[in-house]
């Protein structure tokens, strides 16, 4: 049996995990998929405790961390980014 | 002006004549040569010339005085060549490098001679975006984002996109090479209140203004509001407008000092 990881990213509205999700990405490492940028207007997810629930496991999430003095108007990066991964048979 | 501050993009359906498309299709095939950056338009594209035809039709030449203003430079242009079936889309990117100039901005006039559909993978854009602090193709991990738009337009479409919002080119999985035409402009005046400001204090450049987009974070989405003010008083030079009291409220710094208190309102408080 070999082993190959499938990772989805999800960025959620708040630090919550079960808050709604405001975009998402995916990696295929069986390579029997291809996802890309632009590819889906639907995510795949309503909240990233659906992802928990079924059956994705949860790897990183996002540190919270103060903004930097001076900085604190700026917007650049999501800030709730939750990692996850699913182990699946190739 | 309110809908470009708070999408980032201006979205002119149509507006090139179809004579004019078809005469555009062998003319960015053929490809265009480099001009030096930062060309004056009449410079850059001769009279008579394609692109400034495209540039002279009324729609385009209107939006693009309201916002560069008048005799905007010719940063760069480029031909952006989709291959039929090509197998990969471009990572999410603002273009150029990091630019956090808050008070000018650079536009990119993107013209798109066919018919777009779906499947021939129009452009991705993040409406909403142009604002966030981001370096090219770092937001590269972004694949999907709530509210984004895919674009399927008629031919002869002319978008206009703020220098900083996050787009790319889509996989094209059709058997159609998809082409799309892009000059980047820098302004060379000021730009405040280059547009027609008849409608300026009206509603609707208020609802503009506050308008959500479904991919921002709740905190975020406040700071995106807070930010177009801010931008909107360097477009206007009303240095006192304001969307929800987000920036008044957080600059409030009274230097007054009040009056003395008397017995009468002092009341039974002491240090």
């Amino acid at each position: 049996m070999t082993i190959r990881q499938r990772v989805l990213v999800l960025y959620l509205t708040t630090s919550a995990l079960d808050s709604k999700v405001v975009g998402w990405s995916r990696y295929d490492g069986t390579g029997r998929t291809t996802p890309t940028a632009g590819d889906s207007d639907e995510p795949p997810y309503t909240t990233g405790l659906d992802a928990l629930l079924d059956g994705w496991r949860l790897i990183q999430a996002s540190q919270l961390l103060p903004p930097s003095p001076g900085h604190e108007y700026d917007v650049s990066f999501l800030k709730h980014e939750f990692f996850f991964e699913q182990l699946v048979d190739a | 002006m309110a809908r470009f501050v708070a999408h980032g993009s201006l979205r002119l359906d149509g507006i090139v004549p179809p004579e004019m498309n078809e005469e555009a299709l062998p003319f960015l095939a053929a490809g265009l040569p480099g001009i030096p950056y930062g060309t004056p338009v009449p410079e850059a594209y001769p009279a008579d010339s394609f692109p400034r035809r495209l540039l002279q039709i009324p729609e385009v030449a209107g939006a693009l005085r309201s916002l560069v203003g008048p005799d905007p430079l010719v940063d760069h242009h480029a031909v952006h060549i989709r291959q039929a079936k090509e197998g990969n889309a471009q990572p999410l990117h603002g273009d150029a490098i990091i630019d956090v100039r808050t008070d000018a901005f650079d536009v990119q006039l993107m013209y798109y001679p066919q018919d777009v559909t779906l499947e021939m993978g129009g452009t991705l854009s993040v409406p909403g975006s142009h604002l966030r602090r981001t370096n090219e193709t770092d937001t590269g991990r972004y694949q999907n984002l709530l509210g984004q738009s895919r674009l399927v337009c008629p031919a002869g479409t002319v978008v206009f996109v703020h220098h900083g919002l996050w787009h790319g080119g889509r996989r094209n999985d059709s058997d159609t090479v998809r082409y799309m035409f892009k000059i980047r402009f820098n302004p060379t005046v000021r730009q405040q209140l280059l547009w027609g400001t008849s409608d300026l204090h009206t509603p609707a450049v208020r609802e503009e203004l506050t308008r959500g987009f479904p991919w921002y974070e709740q905190a975020a989405g406040r700071l995106e509001v807070h930010n177009r003010a801010l931008l909107w008083r360097q477009l206007t030079g009303d240095d006192r407008f304001d969307l929800d009291h987000w920036v008044t409220r957080v600059t409030n710094r009274p230097t007054a000092v009040a009056a003395a208190r008397t017995a009468d309102t002092a009341g039974g408080e002491s240090s």
